[in-house]
């Protein structure tokens, strides 16, 4: 089975978060990155179909420089190869924009199955992976949490809300974006990452991806990003831990009266 | 011609469910800011109920489209089902609350239309004839104001709770309710989805606990639940969990509290190291008294706090452990 897996290098998700100079995004310089959380469990899971089932695992993400650390990382774990969409002109693209650059690779490499995370971690798009099953004409299916493959077929168990589950069967090619603790993703190894070294790592244009510029034009902007404003009635404690724990235990008693 | 807003209504399990209503809601406000007419849409296999059910909301028209191949819920028949609609009345925003539904198959729809959803919307405003969207982003930490660009319609979604379902406008006189047989093949329904179900049963039932001391990330290893489990049982809780304790095995799931996981409204919920996405608010957010314990003062949880401790759990629980040892035997 020849699984494509598509990855985002977003900011740590504890790294502290400043506006940039036009603040409409977050300042880059000094944030670390890694791999979008969801993104991890989608390359996991692409990793143990392969395992099991045979074929190869082929990651890309798009974006800066800086993301081919992500794909390093992948490749680390075992993933075969790399596809970095790096043209200028796939910086900072809306949802519409990523799924149709992403949508070209696919068609390109022609897998059986796509996975994306079910959403990234900093614009919260959560919906690249069905776009790109739109603009590809294959099926889908969100939020996954298992995954049974056949020779034609796939059986997905989809998360509902409020603990419900679902079984659903997906014909291949598909795509599915999948939930984080689907599995226990794995680390990359010393011998995987000297492996790495060797694996292709391939950038790719806009023009390698025989899109025109229009393809990749925004249909959304972000004119500003700002802190939500304090709406909430919080009591803050202040004080060392000991001043701390003791106001609070007095106001439990006595103002919230639920000691 | 005024604008049109077409609302997507949700049905969950044979009702109109509160996401329905609150999309009803949504599509209202940004009727009356726009000066546009409502038409609502449900689709399914027997939903005529509750289009006119929808009918006497303040609405212009209420669309049922039915199909048998809409007895099952699928993405590419709602999608099927929709699109013509939308051909058809052209509208300038089709409106859906934020749901799981609505994540598996509107941006689906959307792209039919070359356009992605802005979704998970916090809510609107008006400038000049221009709609500025604002979303959360980076988990809630900050917002965007996020502006439609090019040709209608703009698929928009909204957050649960963004708009109140008591805040629906009613109409003496039903609105027309038009029954529309959606043309779909068993052919482009692709996928084949089966019944609901739960997990083998829960074994606690955090539902009815009257003190929960929840752990999220900032406890950092399995082996520093003690100190949890400990406060635990000075303060005769049950211990829950935000997601990636349940995800990575921890805890079990049925500790989990959140929107895939419990609801809980105890008389007392105390966040260890938990940032309060939305996902997780909202299966604690009914509780009497909050208490969060956070190391970042920014942390979304503190919307939603009564009490709020800046600082390391690590320092702070330990010492309160200790001072309510000392006031049990005061
Ligand atoms: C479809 C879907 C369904 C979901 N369902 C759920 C659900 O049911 N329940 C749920 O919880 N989540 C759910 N999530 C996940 C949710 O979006 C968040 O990712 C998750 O709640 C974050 O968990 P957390 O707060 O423990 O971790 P983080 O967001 O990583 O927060 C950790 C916090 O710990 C603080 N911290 C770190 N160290 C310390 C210290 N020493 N002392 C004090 N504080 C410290 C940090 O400042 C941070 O605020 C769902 C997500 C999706 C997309």
């Amino acid at each position: 089975m020849k699984i494509f897996v598509c990855l985002k290098q977003v900011p740590a998700r504890d790294a502290a978060l400043r506006l940039n100079a036009e603040a409409n995004w977050v300042r880059e310089t000094d944030l670390s990155f890694e791999i979008n959380e969801p993104d991890v469990y989608a390359l996991e899971e692409g990793l143990r179909l392969k395992e099991k089932h045979g074929g190869e695992v082929v990651v890309a993400t798009l974006g800066p420089e800086r993301a081919t650390q992500a794909l390093k990382e992948a490749l680390a774990k075992g993933a075969d190869r790399a596809l970095h969409l790096s043209d200028p002109a796939l910086q900072n693209l809306d949802a519409y924009a990523t799924a149709r650059a992403l949508a070209a690779a696919v068609q390109q490499e022609k897998p059986d199955l796509a996975l994306t995370g079910l959403q990234a971690d900093d614009d919260g798009f959560g919906q690249t992976g069905v776009l790109m099953a739109e603009i590809l004409d294959w099926p889908h299916s969100t939020i996954i949490m298992e995954i049974q493959a056949g020779e034609k077929t796939l059986k997905v168990k989809r998360e509902l809300e409020g603990g419900y589950f679902q079984w659903i069967e997906v014909p291949l090619p598909a795509i599915l974006t999948i939930q984080s603790g689907i599995n226990k993703p794995r680390y990359a190894t010393l011998k995987g990452i000297l492996a790495a070294k060797n694996k292709p790592l391939q950038k790719l244009s806009l023009k390698d991806l025989g899109l025109p510029a229009e393809a990749v034009s925004p249909r959304q902007r972000i004119s500003k990003v700002y802190v939500p404003q304090k709406s909430g009635r919080v009591e803050f404690l202040e004080g060392t831990a000991r001043e701390v724990a003791r106001s609070l235990v007095e106001k439990l008693r006595n103002e919230a009266r639920v000691m | 011609m005024a604008d049109r807003i077409l609302v997507v209504a949700e049905d969950q399990e044979g009702r109109l469910a509160r996401a329905a209503w609150e999309a009803v809601a949504a599509g209202q406000s940004i009727a009356r800011a726009f000066g546009a007419a409502v038409v609502t849409a449900v689709a399914g296999a027997n939903v005529a109920s509750l289009a006119n059910e929808l009918a006497g909301a303040e609405i212009s028209e209420s669309l049922a489209l039915t199909s048998p191949l809409l007895e099952d819920y699928t993405a590419e028949g709602f999608t099927a089902a929709l699109a013509p609609v939308i051909e058809r009345q052209r509208p300038r925003f089709v409106v859906f609350s934020h749901t799981y539904q609505t994540r598996d198959f509107a941006p689906r729809l959307a792209a039919r239309f070359s356009k992605a959803l802005i979704g998970d919307c916090l809510g609107y405003r008006r400038e000049g004839d221009r709609a500025i969207f604002v979303r959360p982003v980076f988990q809630g930490k900050l917002l965007a104001d996020t502006e439609p660009l090019g040709d209608p319609p703009c698929f928009v979604s909204f957050q649960a709770g963004t708009f109140r379902e008591d805040s629906v406008r009613r109409s003496a006189q039903p609105a027309p309710v038009t029954a529309i047989a959606a043309s779909l093949s068993s052919e482009a329904i692709r996928t084949h989805p089966g019944e609901r179900f739960r997990e083998a049963k829960q074994t606690v039932d955090l539902t009815q606990a009257d003190i929960i001391v929840a752990v999220g990330r900032g406890i950092k290893s399995p082996e520093n639940l003690e100190l949890a489990k400990k406060l635990a049982e000075v303060l005769n809780a049950e211990l829950g969990a935000s997601r990636p304790i349940c995800d990575s095995g921890w805890l079990p799931m049925d500790r989990q509290i959140g929107s895939s996981g419990q609801t809980v409204a105890p008389r007392l919920y105390v966040a260890l190291g938990i940032s309060g996405a939305i996902q997780h608010q909202v299966g604690m957010k009914g509780s009497r008294t909050i208490v969060a314990i956070n190391k970042d003062n920014e942390a979304p949880i503190f919307e939603i706090a009564t009490y709020g401790i800046v600082g390391d759990l690590f320092e702070v629980v330990p010492a309160l452990i200790e001072e309510i040892k000392k006031a049990k035997t005061r």
